[in-house]
């Protein structure tokens, strides 16, 4: 305080420049509160008010131009895996579902799909992972999946104009749940199509015959008992965006 | 005449815009993180079975209406972490050219006199040692909080994106410690809240109102010890 100058001033100036300083002070405060309740009363934008909307779709611009989608989650020896990974949701995952019937409904393009069987996709090279499963809970699990690097399958299935679009879209055979995932996180090297959990057979409550394991999202985009997928240039319809999350939702 | 008052320079104008645009941000950061963090409430004061305090009681949840808000939550919190970000890094560059630093960042002196200050604001001691705008508990106190803030943007970090930090995140013991670190940065947030607004009713009008006009009013009586100081060596 030494350093700084002592002014004298009269009582009355000692008011004045109180009063102005508080004034202003008061009128920010007002300006604050003003724009916060119009925030909250701008119209919903996939279960968010459109300005939080905006900012998370920033915050995907801004992540995904900056970061590498290369970087790859961190994996563990296979005693480090649970033994009965948790399972979080049912949504998509109806009763009446006949797992023999079942065929993975590949949509190239309009006009021209594919169905698939488990032994097709078995025929292919395996893969196995042990990595720290994140929900957006904020929960993590370590645990091991084995099945097809989905790079692997689309080059099986001659994909190479579908890899060049931006997203892929799963769906589950009741269309109760789906996710769109943007197509570097797809091609991602672990991310797969999985059929196994723990080298044995996935159990049908953590999606079998066939779910998604993305460990580059939260949990929320591992979509369970797959059904169909397509590909597209706009974002395909996501469960959990259009309840208030980030698209992204990249790790 | 009218009377006069002596007034000094307290607070640099960027400072308490600073100031009083963090407080704000960093109440809506504390909110939405109760909001995020309500969806896997692990953690708790206690050992073994018993537990002395869990966050957060369910009446804390419902009295503040928390439950199944963890995608508003999300949302507020990685937008507002720009701006908590942003105006903390430009609060620390104007520290260090503006030389403000020297009233803030502790000194050699400052651990042995925080003591002293301490004991002082406890009613035990009634000399404090002499000091600038800050005392030695202050320069601490505020330092600290400045790298709690730090430490909240890494941590923060390492658990929005702990695939593209993970190095970061390593650091810090792995994804469950730095979400458990977060969390008690954030308590320990609300703790410096809780002393640091005590303390501002403590110290009164006269310190409040220079966090808003910048300036303080020299006491009367500072003025008149002096005045009677000089008499004193007139008759000498």
């Amino acid at each position: 305080m030494e350093n700084n100058k002592i002014h004298t001033v009269t009582k009355e100036q000692v008011k004045k420049k109180t009063i102005i300083a508080f004034v202003l002070f008061f009128t920010f405060i007002c300006l604050g509160i003003f724009l916060w309740k119009w925030v909250n009363k701008q119209p919903d934008d996939m279960g968010i008010v459109k300005p939080l909307r905006n900012g998370l779709n920033a915050d995907e611009v801004f992540f995904s131009n900056f970061l590498s989608p290369d970087h790859l989650a961190k994996t563990f020896p296979v005693t480090a895996a649970v033994h009965h990974p948790r399972v979080n949701g049912e949504d998509g995952m109806g009763v009446n579902f006949n797992p023999a019937d079942w065929k993975l409904h590949l949509i190239r393009n309009a006009g021209d799909s594919l169905l698939i069987t488990l032994a097709d996709l078995k025929a292919l090279p395996k893969t196995e992972i042990i990595f720290d499963f994140k929900c957006i809970e904020g929960w993590s699990e370590v645990s091991h999946w084995g099945g097809v690097k989905f790079s692997d399958f689309a080059k099986k299935y001659g994909l190479t104009d579908q890899v060049k679009m931006k997203y892929a879209s799963l769906v589950t055979p009741d269309s109760g749940y789906y996710v769109g995932i943007d197509m570097a996180s797809m091609m991602h090297p672990q991310t797969m199509l999985c059929y196994e959990v723990n080298g044995e057979p996935l159990p049908l409550k953590n999606g079998y015959p066939l779910r998604l394991i993305i460990p580059v999202k939260y949990g929320i985009k591992n979509l369970k008992r797959i059904g169909t997928i397509s590909f597209s240039n706009e974002r395909p319809r996501d469960y959990w965006y259009e309840r208030g999350y980030d698209y992204y939702s990249g790790l | 005449m009218s009377e006069t008052k002596q007034i000094i320079q307290k607070h640099p104008l960027a400072i308490r815009w600073f100031h009083w645009i963090n407080f704000p941000v960093l109440a809506i950061m504390i909110w939405s993180g109760i909001l995020i963090y309500w969806a896997n409430d692990v953690y708790r004061l206690g050992w073994g079975n018993k537990t002395l305090l869990k966050f957060f009681p369910d009446s804390f949840y419902k009295a503040l209406n928390i439950s199944s808000r963890l995608a508003e939550g999300m949302s507020l919190h990685f937008i507002f972490m720009w701006f908590f970000a942003v105006n903390g890094f430009i609060y620390f560059l104007y520290l260090l050219f503006s030389g403000e630093w020297k009233f803030i960042f502790p000194n050699r002196r400052s651990l042995k006199e925080s003591w002293q200050v301490i004991l002082h604001d406890l009613h035990i001691k009634r000399s404090l040692p002499p000091q600038k705008k800050y005392n030695a508990a202050q320069r601490i106190a505020y330092t600290g909080v400045m790298i709690m803030g730090l430490g909240s943007l890494l941590t923060g970090l390492s658990i929005y994106k702990p695939i593209q930090f993970h190095y970061l995140c390593a650091m810090l013991g792995g994804y469950t410690w730095a979400r458990a670190e977060h969390f008690i940065l954030t308590i320990l947030f609300t703790l410096f809240f809780l002393v640091h607004v005590i303390q501002v009713i403590i110290a009164g009008w006269n310190n409040f109102r220079s966090m808003i006009t910048g300036f303080e009013v020299l006491p009367n009586s500072e003025t008149e010890i002096k005045a009677i100081e000089k008499e004193d060596n007139g008759k000498q």
